[in-house]
């Protein structure tokens, strides 16, 4: 028997919860396919730390936007009876982890834009959205540290480490544009000052890419055009694989607990 | 496990300030930068640490097993090197 997906009361504030709570949440859940299949075992516990990390964040943002939101969702419910369609996560997130240097690369072009994110955020006048924030900064700050350090010695290494970081980044780069994208919904949140607007953050964020990528002698590809579609829900394939394995034992026993 | 890109460190944590730096454990990292950072993951997950010194395990000199007679056992029949032979005065408590 199929479980109903929950219905949502998307006002603005609710939606911008979600979609944060849904970056961290998939990312989270991608991260941990790493576990028992690392590079090396030193990899294996890095790669599943930061998922923890980021399934923290998840559960703190989807806390909120339960409470904001004022129905009976809660975090569970949010993370598991919703479809690929409600779920308003960055395509980057999704993206499977192909080979190591593939996971990195996403990693990498995620956390150093979380980091911007998250340090400016903790100016919010929204004083969770602001203390979420503060602890998520700290964490995200070392993310792109331990991937940055990861992709100048891919890069910068053999010349077939060299060849696959640059796949990666060849195939990445077209997902990286969602994060600066900002739609109605979120114009009126950066207007009142509880959300930070992404697009003032890109120089930043190119400045700290361009480093670490030309330190490990690899090149941002020049083709600028960029998908979208995951904040309103049009998603990759890869998303409803991912969601049909997380979501599983709640699908098949509803209310199931450990 | 051969792994000549990734050497063998030794990793030291101190816990809390004023205590010295305890031998945890090992890892294989490719440098001493990633050794910090694999060192940071693996060891103190759960709060064990305030610093973290890593060692390549070939910089340390060993004694040998072979020689703990030698090395070792002379230590043993001088039980005056301990200070057990002095009274403490009660005022002073637990030293």
């Amino acid at each position: 028997m199929p479980v109903a997906n929950i219905q949502i009361s998307e006002t603005p504030l609710v939606l911008y919860t979600l979609r944060r709570a849904d970056d961290a949440l998939i990312l989270g859940h991608r991260l941990p396919e790493w576990c028992g299949h690392a590079p090396m075992l030193e990899e294996d516990m890095a790669l599943s730390n930061i998922a923890l990390d980021l399934i923290g964040q998840a559960r703190e943002l989807y806390s909120y936007a339960a409470k904001v939101e004022g129905r009976d969702n809660d975090e569970d419910k949010f993370a598991y009876l919703r479809d690929v369609r409600q779920y308003r996560n960055l395509l980057l997130v999704e993206q499977p982890n192909g080979d190591f240097a593939q996971t990195l690369v996403r990693q990498f072009f995620y956390s150093a834009f979380a980091d911007l994110y998250w340090r400016a955020m903790m100016g919010s006048r929204d004083a969770t959205l602001a203390a979420i924030a503060a602890k998520s900064e700290k964490e995200s700050a070392y993310h792109l540290r331990h991937s940055s350090e990861w992709i100048i010695r891919l890069g910068d290494g053999t010349e077939e480490s060299h060849a696959r970081a640059q796949g990666a980044v060849d195939h990445l780069w077209a997902f990286t544009g969602e994060m600066f994208a900002v739609d109605d919904s979120e114009r009126g949140l950066i207007d009142a000052g509880a959300a930070v607007d992404p697009a003032s953050l890109r120089d930043r964020w190119l400045k700290t890419v361009t480093g670490v990528i030309s330190e490990a002698t690899l090149t941002l590809p020049q083709n600028n055009w960029m998908q979208q579609g995951g904040r309103a829900g049009r998603h990759s394939e890869h998303l409803g694989h991912l969601l049909s394995e997380l979501q599983s034992m709640q699908r098949t026993f509803p209310g199931l607990t450990w | 496990m051969a792994t000549p890109n990734t050497p063998l460190w030794e990793v030291f944590i101190r816990s809390r300030n004023g205590l010295a730096h305890k031998h945890v454990g090992s890892l294989h990292a490719s440098d001493a930068t990633m050794a910090l950072q694999a060192a940071r993951d693996i060891y103190t997950r759960r709060g064990e640490g305030l610093s973290i010194w890593v060692v390549p395990s070939t910089a340390i000199t060993a004694s040998d097993p072979a020689e703990k007679g030698m090395m070792f056992e002379p230590a043993e029949s001088k039980i005056y090197r301990h200070p057990t032979f002095y009274e403490v005065p009660e005022e002073v408590g637990h030293m």
